[in-house]
């Protein structure tokens, strides 16, 4: 159920070139309930920023009543909440929208998870949640360069885990596709969460296959409830082009071949 | 005007609406409702406007539909909606729940179009007033000139009225030379009451595509950035009227609906503020009492064009 609530800063930190970590303490934690879900942080109480900025869940605790963001500082939103020290509050609206699916029981099972970009955070508590339920995981990630690579190491440590860097800084040379033509990687599920022409080629490989893709979307949001209509999508299979599911409600994540990917 | 003693009376009797209190959600930034009933009892409004409704279902525009801008933000939803019937089987069912008055939204390309929207609401007995939206710039197909020639106003506010038992607000556009020209040609026509102001119509780039942020290039801007246009407004067209106004644009906080009122304003609708703080509504209608109190007002019918009225002294 969605709350808002003036959750506390236990820690921010930058882990690469304009991408921070910062970890938030409070009851709304008790609500979370999947990796993929994210919040909508207001960045500014008092200025002239309106809009709050969706950020999805990197991990959560329940136990700790602490979750971790990642995200990268580049408009003014975001380079707002980038100035913000522990110790201080932030208005948090959330946990909002419906997360990746896990089966109870995975035992011996391949997920395979991949992520671009500012598209990896969520996957982490994904990736540690399908480790639980018995699967075995494994990471394909892509950044642009090693100045802008994070959490390599903390994958590493629940599956095996490529990285690909456009530049060849860190890593394979190439983009998350190049690894995946290259190994064949064992998988009996599939989860994304990144660029558009990244997710546009996970489909092509795998909608129509029997290993069912599962992929996080992104769209400019102003209410981040459902209410506004900012951010919907159309149905993939709709001959009347009138249905459509809203991507802060409905999603963020999304069966492959669900929607159409705009 | 008293000592502060007495309980503050909130409420506005305006055509179809009668409001415990001057503060209810604007078109479009409230869906039906059902969002909001989650998180607090949508009886504590004084009203409901509800998201226009078109004669056939709309999709609306392509996304992104929406761009930030300083203290406001840019929307070209383009009237999504499920059509008119399907909002008086479902959506018009569903707020049977609730007492509170409900505004139906009306927009159409055609005369037609409205007329037949208009004939339909009217039906239902779950509205309380209808609200001509002559004024939405992110269709196409005719919507905007209802909204800036005098006369097209005026003929469609008649045809509207000669088809509807109910009262007729017309919500009107920001982007003309003359705001009371207008006004006047609707009241003229039998408007019951006017809604003021709609976005305004806006652009803002994205340099790394080098091409409008939103796909339909141009949205309506809202929020706190378009408020002293609103007041503005309102003002002039208050006082060159004699029906009354729904004002909205920009409203955050009690001070701001006070201002409206002041301007001359007889109740207020909060639009991009619900998007900010899905409880704005609830808590400036828990807050408007105390802050009329410290100003020493009764009622707050009193506060209505006080800005340019003679205040006779009770
Ligand atoms: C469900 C969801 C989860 C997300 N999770 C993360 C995450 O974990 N880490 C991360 O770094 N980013 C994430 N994003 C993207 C993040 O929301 C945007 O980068 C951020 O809102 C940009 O704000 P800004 O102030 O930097 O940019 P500005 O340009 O100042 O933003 C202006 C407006 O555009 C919107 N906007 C701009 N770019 C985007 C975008 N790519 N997606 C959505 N809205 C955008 C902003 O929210 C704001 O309303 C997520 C987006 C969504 C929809
Ligand atoms: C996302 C969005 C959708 C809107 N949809 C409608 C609509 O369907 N009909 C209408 O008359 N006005 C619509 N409006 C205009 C608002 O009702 C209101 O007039 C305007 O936003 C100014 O108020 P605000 O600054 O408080 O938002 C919409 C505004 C926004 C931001
Ligand atoms: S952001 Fe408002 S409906 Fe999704």
């Amino acid at each position: 159920m969605m709350q808002a609530e003036r959750m506390r800063i236990v820690s921010h930190k930058v882990l690469a070139q304009n991408i921070y970590e910062m970890t938030l303490e409070g009851e709304l934690v008790q609500h979370m309930s999947d990796p993929g879900q994210f919040v909508h942080l207001r960045v500014d109480e008092h200025g002239d920023t309106l809009l709050r900025r969706p950020i999805s869940l990197a991990d959560y605790d329940k136990e700790m009543r602490q979750c971790t963001l990642i995200y990268r500082a580049e408009g003014q939103g975001t380079a707002k909440l980038a100035a913000k020290r522990s110790g201080e509050g932030v208005d948090v609206l959330g946990p909002l929208g419906n997360g990746f699916p896990i089966p109870q029981d995975l035992a011996g099972e391949q997920a395979l998870v991949i992520g671009g970009g500012v598209g990896v955070p969520p996957l982490y508590n994904l990736s540690k949640q399908l480790q639980a339920c018995g699967a075995i995981v494994t990471h394909v990630l892509g950044f642009a360069s090693a100045d802008v690579a994070f959490y390599e190491d903390r994958f590493k440590q629940l599956g095996a885990t490529y990285v690909a860097t456009v530049d060849g800084s860190q890593g394979k040379q190439g983009f998350v596709t190049d690894i995946l033509s290259e190994r064949a990687i064992a998988a009996d599920r599939v989860y994304a969460c990144g660029p558009l022409p990244m997710l546009r080629a996970l489909e092509e490989r795998y909608v129509g296959s029997t290993i069912p893709l599962y992929i996080s979307l992104e769209q400019r949001m102003a209410c981040g409830i459902g209410a506004c209509m900012a951010c919907v999508c159309h149905l993939q299979e709709d001959p009347t082009g009138l249905r459509y599911k809203k991507i802060c409600r409905d999603g963020p994540v999304f069966k492959a071949g669900e929607v159409v990917l705009t | 005007m008293t000592d502060g003693n007495e309980a503050v009376d909130l409420s506005v009797d305006l055509p179809g609406l009668p409001m415990k209190n001057p503060i209810m959600p604007a078109s479009g930034c409230f869906a039906f409702g059902q969002e909001f009933a989650e998180l607090y009892d949508l009886d504590v409004l004084g009203a409901i406007a509800i998201k226009a409704a078109t004669r056939e279902p709309r999709f609306g525009n392509p996304t992104p539909r929406v761009a930030e801008t300083a203290a406001g933000m840019l929307n070209a939803i383009g009237l999504q909606n499920p059509g008119v019937e399907h909002i008086m089987k479902e959506e018009l069912r569903w707020l049977e729940h609730y007492q509170t008055p409900v505004l139906a939204n009306i927009a159409g390309s055609t005369v037609d179009d409205y007329l037949f929207v208009a004939e339909q609401l009217s039906l239902d007995p779950r509205v309380g007033a209808l609200e001509l939206n002559i004024s939405c710039p992110n269709v196409k197909e005719g919507g905007i000139a209802f909204g800036t020639v005098p006369d097209v106003a005026a003929e469609l506010t008649g045809k509207v009225k000669a088809v509807s038992h109910l009262p007729v607000y017309v919500k009107l556009s920001p982007n003309v030379s003359d705001i009371v020209e207008m006004a006047q040609a609707v009241e003229h026509a039998g408007a019951d009451g006017l809604s003021m102001v709609n976005t305004l119509l806006g652009m803002r780039m994205d340099l790394k595509t080098l091409t409008p942020i939103l796909a339909n290039k141009m949205g309506g801007l809202s929020g706190a950035a378009i408020k002293p246009v609103a007041i503005r407004m309102i003002y002039e067209v208050s006082q060159a009227v004699s029906i009354p106004i729904i004002g909205m644009g920009g409203i955050q906080s009690v001070d701001d609906c006070i201002e409206f009122l002041l301007a001359g304003a007889s109740a207020v609708a909060i639009g991009t503020a619900n998007f900010t703080d899905p409880w704005v509504c609830p808590n400036l209608i828990q807050a408007l009492p105390q802050r009329l109190k410290a100003m020493h007002v009764t009622h707050i019918q009193e506060l209505v064009g006080r800005s340019w009225k003679a205040w006779v002294t009770q």
